[in-house]
């Protein structure tokens, strides 16, 4: 199989005396969408949160791409390619799409803002997800149902050309039609070549659209099984605890 | 895989529209649609402004005549400028009670450095440096050490009062004899100055609008109708024509002297809106100004410097403060202990009747200018009406209560419509 884009070996985090992560494997492969279950308190934020840089793992390795690297901020984690969609999206409701999605990074043009490149790629960045349910870019984020939100979250890892888009539970709080949408989203994202690492508690979703499932229980990954060789009850089996793979 | 950043692909967005696609029709339908999901914009001060422009004419013989006229604008200068300050920590959902006070410790600081014989453009950089140094304390503090803006801006109310009585003593009027500083808001362009001022803008204007029609069809980007601009040059050159046309008519009340022409106040309040605006929309500074005030966290994320940009508001609102004292100073013509008390108030209150958000990351620099024309007109209007001040208070703080509540209910409103 292809060089995984990351891959974590007994990578291990403790908060003074409580071991959170007790030395975890994972691998993540491009054009992949891979699962991250466990129960509350598991350790799953805390294992995003290495990956993102904004809470370092004491030790373990992190291979991205092949190459070891010490991921110790979250702007060194974006210059590796590796993009986190939180739960709470971090939008600003104020700006329109485009604002929003060039964040930070806005591009210039003799010193003042370049809006048309900056409206012309972000319009680019929605039509290659094919994303159709966002009428205008230039909407504020304030008019947008919570399915729209989280398509410009994601719309705007696409366009910093993220290698690992990880995302913190999407669809925790859509509806039912609008969790469809952003599940397409999602595969469309992994078949544009992209690693993606997602949260979910709904393992109804993890099936729909995930090829690997890891799951982690107090601390230490269970199993990382491919979907297709594994069932829902099993899932739940080790998610609880009641199921090793040393059986 | 899909490059969204693909070079020479010059394709018209098909499916995802900006808002700019369609005819004039269109167009006004949008602005409509926008109006009803709570982003009002303008347009309640607007509203305001022509309805009591219309009620005072009616009611008071003297509103409309040349001299009112004038009298007004210059009246609403100050306001209008210390208003526009106050937008820049508005927006940043802070705010700054100090101003008032700061700038005239500013002009305290003016007064005695050129009572002593320091040039006057010195002395009012050295007002300027007041301004910026107190912003960056009280950005340092709010920012930096997290004491609400309310609290410690409060703090340098008092203070700064303490140090106002002490720079100049207890009750004392003090001339300022700058003739630069007196003519601001006493002196007026020559006739020809005024359109002069007039053609500026509009040349400005239009040459904005088209080098922005031009940067989205050279990007393969669909504009607005071009009527639309032109529409908006045609509405700035009449409304501004008439308004130099009668500034220009000779407004004196004997037959002796003339007083005719543009305040020269008026071309230093536009420009600053200009600046401010230019600054606001065009900058990266601006677009996070407004991200912060939006969501800090989020804007954190992003990457950008909260801190830093959360003093810069600080500093811009209390040097800005300080040219409105300079125009306090110039029309009254003295500087006094108990100066800039009370008119932060009203700068807060004009922001908000103009439609700047008290809760951040809302409002534009013309909106706050409307706010403080409406505040004036009232103050205006009232006193040649002959009520007393007390009525024009009482008013004032009924449309200021009335704005703030508009302003809630559209921010409840804009922040959960449509859930498709
Ligand atoms: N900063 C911290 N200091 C101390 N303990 C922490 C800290 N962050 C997390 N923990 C602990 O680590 C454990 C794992 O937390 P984590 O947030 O990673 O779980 P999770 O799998 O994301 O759970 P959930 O599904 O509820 O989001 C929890 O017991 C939590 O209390
Ligand atoms: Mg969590």
């Amino acid at each position: 199989m292809a060089t995984p884009v990351i891959e974590l070996t007994d990578v291990k985090k403790g908060f003074g005396p409580v071991e959170v992560l007790k030395g975890v494997n994972l691998e993540v492969h491009a054009g992949k969408v891979t699962a991250l279950v466990g129960d509350n308190g598991a350790g799953k934020s805390t294992l995003i949160k290495g990956l993102s840089g904004v809470q370092p793992y004491d030790s373990g390795t992190v291979l991205f791409e092949g190459k070891e690297v010490d991921i110790h901020d979250p702007i060194q984690a974006a210059e590796l390619g590796i993009e986190v969609v939180y739960q709470d999206l971090a939008l600003c409701e104020n700006l329109d799409i485009v604002q929003n999605m060039f964040l930070g990074r806005e591009e210039l043009m003799q010193r003042t803002l370049d809006e048309p490149s900056m409206e012309l790629q972000a319009t680019q960045a929605l039509q290659s997800l094919s994303v159709r349910t966002v009428k205008s870019v230039r909407q504020k984020v304030s008019s947008l149902s919570g399915g729209q939100r989280q398509t410009v979250a994601i719309a705007r890892s696409v366009l910093r050309n993220a290698k690992l888009v990880i995302l913190d539970e999407p669809t925790a709080a859509l509806g039912v039609a609008q969790t469809e949408q952003v599940l397409n989203l999602v595969q469309r994202l992994a078949s544009s070549g992209v690693a993606v690492l997602i949260i979910s508690h709904n393992l109804a979703d993890v099936f729909k659209v995930c090829d690997e499932i890891a799951v982690l229980y107090l601390g230490r990954m269970v199993t990382q099984i491919k979907t297709s060789e594994t069932s829902q009850n099993d899932v739940v089996g080790y998610i609880t605890g009641t199921k090793s793979t040393e059986e | 895989m899909s490059n969204p950043n693909q070079p020479g692909l010059n394709l018209a967005p098909q499916e995802i529209s900006s808002g700019h696609e369609g005819g004039l029709v269109d167009q006004v339908k949008a602005y409509f649609s926008r109006i009803k999901n709570g982003d009002m914009g303008a347009l309640p001060a607007t509203g305001a402004l022509l309805v009591l422009t219309a009620l005072f004419a009616y009611l008071s013989p003297y509103f409309l005549t040349k001299l009112n006229f004038a009298n007004l604008f210059v009246q609403a200068a100050q306001l209008t400028t210390l208003a526009i300050a106050l937008v820049f920590v508005l927006l940043i959902a802070e705010i700054d009670l100090s101003a008032g006070v700061a700038a005239a410790v500013a002009m305290d600081v003016f007064y005695l450095t050129t009572t002593f014989g320091v040039p006057w453009p010195i002395g009012l950089v050295s007002a300027l440096m007041v301004g910026v140094i107190l912003g960056l304390i009280l950005g340092f503090f709010v920012a930096k050490v997290g004491v609400p803006s309310f609290v410690i801006s409060l703090a340098f109310f008092l203070g700064l009062q303490g140090v106002a009585l002490i720079l100049l003593g207890d009750g004392g009027l003090f001339r300022v004899e700058v003739p630069e500083v007196r003519a601001i808001m006493n002196d007026n362009l020559p006739l020809w100055g005024g359109w002069l001022l007039l053609f500026v803008v509009v040349a400005i204007s239009a040459g904005l609008g088209f080098y922005d029609r031009y940067r989205r069809s050279a990007s393969g980007l669909v504009n607005r109708p071009v009527s639309l601009l032109l529409i908006k040059l045609a509405f700035i050159t009449v409304v501004g024509g008439v308004v130099i046309y009668v500034l220009n008519l000779n407004r004196s009340a004997s037959d002796v002297i003339q007083i005719s022409g543009v305040p020269i106040v008026i071309p230093i309040v536009l420009f600053i809106i200009f600046a401010g605006t230019f600054l606001l929309d065009r900058t990266k500074f601006g677009r996070h100004l407004y991200a912060v005030g939006g969501n800090p966290e989020a804007a954190r994320r992003a990457g950008i410097k909260v801190v830093r940009i959360r003093i810069t508001a600080f500093v811009i609102t209390s040097s800005l403060a300080v040219v409105a004292g300079l125009f306090h100073v110039s029309r009254i013509g003295v500087v006094e202990a108990a100066s800039g008390r009370t008119i932060v108030l009203s700068g807060v209150a004009a922001a908000v009747v103009g439609g700047v958000s008290l809760f951040g990351g809302r409002g534009r620099l013309v909106h706050a200018a409307l706010g403080a024309l409406v505040i004036s007109i009232i103050d205006n209007g009232l006193g040649l009406l002959g009520f007393s001040a007390g009525i024009s208070f009482v008013v004032t703080g009924t449309v200021l209560a009335l704005a703030a509540t508009v302003d809630a209910v559209s921010r409840r409103r804009g922040g959960s419509v449509r859930r498709i």
